[in-house]
């Protein structure tokens, strides 16, 4: 097992890279001279050329990459234009504050997604079943911000409290009523999500129960809760588990419009405002650490799935 | 104390499938018995009832299947009268079942000794370290090398061949009185398939175990059974034992099939297969179910369905031949022009 | 009668490479077929049999090229078809028709019967277009299909059925040869002995010549005029088929044959009984491939590679790759554990 961590964390480096190539192309595929965007269009000449200067803009490609990548790895996201204030500080709490929200997401997800999925895949045909499919697919049709201000607009008035705490704070300002202001933004993000994963459940559930070693599991009476519980759910989870891994990475996308609706200070907000305003290493930043984050993810995936399924051979 | 003279006697056995074109009689009256201690021989081609049969007799049969009447006669109380809880104490402890196919039978994501040690936890109340050296021992005794080793693995690190062996480790581990062996040597090749029914003769006479066993190979049956139940289009046409079946086979559908059998150990001259196909559960025939293909069918086999004949021997045909009313040929030669080849 | 040579393989081996490592290189080979060589004359039927993994469907796909061989010699009436170009493949495969085992997955289920046929006529021009529909009802009636049934799709028929079709589609072009791959495996025996007889007819009216491939001895036993018996790609024996069922000279084939379950509760046989399984292909045993098995086995087995031959005690045609089929033959050796050789019924 530790071997093969090693192995898959050592094939994550291409990855890796990659993933930085792309993010410092961000800067150079937009049109026009970045220096002179960030400055804006009536900016004079020096000032720009100043910009010009301080980005390193001027060296050769492969310079200024090197270069990227150096900061990169010493923990340098370089310097937000607009606050002038170092990237990675501006990352900093917000990073903890979105991560804690998809986590939170997740959760919820994938609690809601087995426990309707599994019912659907054991009652099979019934009403109950046709019922949660039907709640599933407006689950996954619903835009999420559309669920979002749907949820403000009737839960938000009284107590039902808009803005986020993290848990810190939530810690430090006793639990009190705070847990309330999680729950919002959770449901918003976490529902396509948990529809995802109720149908996959399903019918990964329904493929399972047909298959030849649980009418073994069963000619040995072994109880038919236990029948599902552990002889299909467990082979059942394996396909389940890719689709939460991907689901992370689309949670990651929806905290976006989820913080900006329910104003939230985490990452999602931040790459907003630095787009708004043109703030192209904070840009830079935050799409990098989303994607270490994703890589990451699927590095626990991966390794999960192994753990699920012992056939998985990686060579 | 035993108040039953068989171990198994099945009665009237009915088993239907509800589908949404309407109910498909997928078994309809069998009925048979079985001594203890015996084998008995299920035989019969696709779509002849017989692993349907076998999934009836430990309520095993999935969705639009239901059990619709008859009744299962286990050590002489009937089964289908017991509830699901009842039921599953029956089953892998006094009546087990191996299956077709060793490769999807095992759950793959559990290891070998912990699908044995299963049945053991549930029947016998043994803990997690008493059930698993009772696994090793079980492995032992179906001849898997270094069972100590094995015990640990996953199914798929084992060949064809031995997942189908830990099956029966598995079924055995209980010791139950009798083992229900669906086609358990189809998948596997011949040399192994040696292997396998030798095994398991040899277990069913340590274990002092009654076997059915289902195929759809008379070498099979030949072999390894005392009794032979024939199939067809859902029910039994001849029950008999294994030696006048193969010698004297009365019915024409047994002889048809013997007679369609490419041998390996004699030379034959032409082989004389059946005509036509088995007819589907929808468009069954009112009369004989054999009729449309059989040789000898008259007006009387068209039209009405034969009772089943017991003879001297105590053995049963399902066909007007062998009856009172018989309106054919007297001396109706069922075996052809030549008798079934012989040695 | 002279015997024509219509189908000569030599030498013939596949090896599929295992891919593996960072970089997906080749890590190793299945050895699925390893250096064989035999003949299919004119007219006749030639079985191959062996177990799972013996590589005798891989043979036959070798040499239609349905995977290209690895190495070797594969001549139809003289030509190499391994140095033929796809095209020229391509129309030669007009004379070299397959038949496969699973006669569902063979036929594209949207096509009704008589486009299926028609397209192997078409691909082939083998039949001028306005004589085709007249054609496929007759293969129809040759293969006892009605000419109706042209078109309905494979899902209205039986497994039978469909292996009529697969054989009627074979036939549309002429063929001089057909490799049946497990061509009755799938059907019950008594549409089995349907088919079989089909194919002798058919082998009768149109001098058709088969290559068989087949796990069942007793379907093989009664369709071939010769034999041979492949263990882990290689051949163990080679023969006329009364030789082989009567006379058979190699331990594995002695065991083979031993294996089967009789169909009559009064036969008494000795059993062969073969220790554990058929190794792997990837890394196959030194020497002789049976020699683990083997209850003969000695030293020379597991170093030295036997080649088939013939001894005075064999009939001409007769071959088995064996080091010891003298020995075996007099009784001088003995199977090493004589526990294992177990009398049933007794």
């Amino acid at each position: 097992m530790t071997k093969f961590i090693i192995r898959r964390l050592i094939q994550t480096i291409p990855v890796l890279l990659g993933v930085t190539i792309l993010v410092f192309s961000l800067m150079h595929l937009i049109p026009g001279d970045p220096a002179q965007i960030i400055a804006g269009e009536s900016a004079p000449e020096r000032q720009v050329e100043q910009i010009r200067e301080r980005l390193g803009l001027n060296d050769p490609l492969h310079v200024q990459y090197g270069k990227f990548l150096g900061n990169i790895v010493t923990g340098d996201l370089g310097q937000s234009v607009r606050s002038s204030r170092p990237v990675a500080d501006e990352i900093g709490t917000r990073f903890w504050v979105t991560v804690e929200l998809a986590v939170y997401s997740t959760i919820v997800s994938v609690f809601l997604g087995l426990i309707a999925g599994i019912i659907s895949a054991v009652r099979h045909y019934t009403v109950l079943d046709v019922v949660i499919m039907i709640v599933a697919l407006f689950g996954l049709s619903m835009p999420n911000f559309w669920l979002g201000l749907m949820l403000i607009q009737y839960f938000s008035i009284g107590n039902w409290m808009p803005d986020w705490m993290s848990f810190m704070q939530m810690r430090a300002s006793g639990w009190g009523d705070s847990w309330k202001q999680v729950v919002l933004p959770v449901i918003t993000l976490g529902t396509a999500g948990a529809a995802i994963i109720a149908r996959m459940t399903r019918s990964s559930m329904l493929e399972v129960i047909g298959q030849d070693y649980i009418r073994t599991a069963r000619a040995k009476g072994v109880k038919e809760r236990i029948v599902i519980y552990r002889h299909a759910l467990k082979n059942a989870l394996i396909p389940v588990v890719t689709v939460v891994g991907l689901e992370f990475g689309a949670l990651l996308g929806g905290t976006v419009l989820t913080e900006t609706i329910f104003a939230i200070n985490g990452m999602g907000r931040l790459t907003i405002d630095a787009i708004r305003t043109r703030d192209f290493p904070v840009v830079q930043g935050t799409v990098l650490v989303i994607s270490l984050l994703f890589v990451f993810v699927n590095l626990l995936v991966d390794i999960s799935y192994r753990f699920l399924n012992k056939r998985i051979e990686l060579d | 104390m035993s108040t039953y003279k068989n171990i198994l006697e099945v009665r009237n056995l009915q088993t239907s499938f509800f589908t949404d074109d309407g109910e498909v009689k997928a078994v309809d009256g069998v009925s048979f018995e079985l001594p203890k201690g015996k084998t008995l021989g299920v035989v019969g081609e696709s779509g002849s009832g017989k692993s349907i049969t076998a999934l009836s007799l430990l309520q095993l049969l999935s969705k639009p299947g239901k059990i619709k009447g008859g009744e299962i006669l286990f050590k002489g109380k009937n089964l289908l009268d017991y509830t699901e809880k009842q039921m599953r104490e029956i089953r892998g402890n006094d009546i087990s079942m191996i299956f077709q196919e060793p490769m999807t039978s095992l759950n793959p994501v559990y290891t070998v000794g912990y699908q044995i040690s299963e049945s053991l936890m549930i029947h016998q109340n043994l803990n997690k370290r008493e059930a698993k050296l009772k696994s090793i021992e079980m492995l032992k005794l179906v001849g898997i090398p270094s069972p100590e080793k094995r015990v640990d693995q996953y199914p798929f690190e084992l060949s064809g061949g031995m997942r189908q062996r830990v099956m029966i480790a598995m079924a055995l581990a209980c010791n139950p009185d009798m083992l229900i062996a669906d086609e358990p040597t189809t998948a596997l090749d011949v040399t192994i398939q040696a292997q396998i029914l030798d095994l398991i003769r040899e277990l069913q006479a340590k274990l002092d175990m009654s076997v059915i066993m289902i195929t759809h190979d008379l070498g099979v049956v030949a072999e390894t059974c005392d009794y032979v139940a024939v199939m067809y289009a859902g029910q039994v046409v001849e029950f008999s034992d294994v030696r006048s079946l193969f010698k004297k086979p009365k019915h024409p559908y047994t002889v048809g099939l013997l007679k369609s059998l490419p041998r390996h150990d004699i030379e034959q001259e032409k082989l004389q297969p059946i005509k036509g196909t088995v007819p589907s559960p929808k468009e069954m025939p009112v009369g004989c179910r054999f009729s449309p293909r059989c040789p000898a069918a008259t007006d009387l086999c068209r039209g009405r369905m034969p009772g089943l004949i017991t003879d001297e021997q105590k053995n049963e045909i399902r066909c007007w031949i062998y009856s009172e009313e018989w309106d054919g040929d007297p001396e109706v030669n069922i075996y052809g022009e030549e008798r079934i080849a012989e040695g | 009668m002279a015997k024509k040579e219509l189908l000569k393989v030599e030498n013939l081996k596949q090896y599929f490479p295992i891919k593996g490592g960072f970089l997906g290189r080749t890590v190793n080979y299945v050895k699925a077929v390893d250096d064989i060589s035999f003949t299919v004359y004119e007219g006749e039927t030639v079985s191959i049999v062996g177990e799972s993994g013996c590589g005798k469907s891989t043979t036959g796909r070798a040499i239609l090229r349905l995977d290209e061989p690895t190495e070797g010699v594969v001549s139809f009436e003289g030509t190499d078809l391994t140095t033929l170009s796809r095209s020229e493949m391509r129309r030669k495969r007009k004379d070299l028709q397959i038949i496969f085992q699973d006669p569902y997955a063979s036929i594209n289920p949207r096509q009704i019967v008589s486009a299926v046929i028609e397209e192997a006529m078409h691909i082939q021009n083998a039949v001028p277009k306005e004589k085709r529909r007249e054609r496929i009802e007759e293969l129809l009636q040759t293969v006892g299909l009605q000419p109706y049934q042209a078109d309905r799709y494979p899902h209205e028929f039986s497994g039978g059925q469909r292996q009529r079709i697969g054989i009627a589609r074979a036939l549309s072009v002429n063929p001089k040869l057909i490799i049946c791959d497990e061509a009755v495996s799938a059907l019950d025996v008594s549409i089995q002995a349907q088919v079989l007889n089909l194919l002798e007819e058919l082998q009768d009216e149109f001098g058709l010549t088969y290559l068989f491939i087949s796990h069942d001895l007793g379907v093989v036993r009664h369709i071939s005029d010769r034999i041979i018996v492949m263990y882990l790609g290689k051949i163990m024996e080679i023969s006329d088929k009364k030789s082989l069922f009567e006379n058979p000279q190699h331990p594995y084939t002695k065991a083979l044959l031993s294996a089967i379950p009789v169909p009559d509760p009064d036969k008494k046989k000795e059993r062969i009984m073969l220790k554990g399984d058929v190794p792997s292909p990837i890394d196959p045993p030194t020497g002789c491939r049976f020699h683990t098995r083997c209850p003969y086995a000695t030293e020379k087995c597991v170093t030295d590679v036997p080649e088939l031959r013939t001894l005075p005690h064999m009939k001409e045609g007769h071959q088995a790759s064996c080091h010891y089929i003298e020995e075996i033959h007099s009784g001088e050796m003995q199977p090493r554990d004589y526990s294992e050789k177990t009398k049933i019924k007794a």
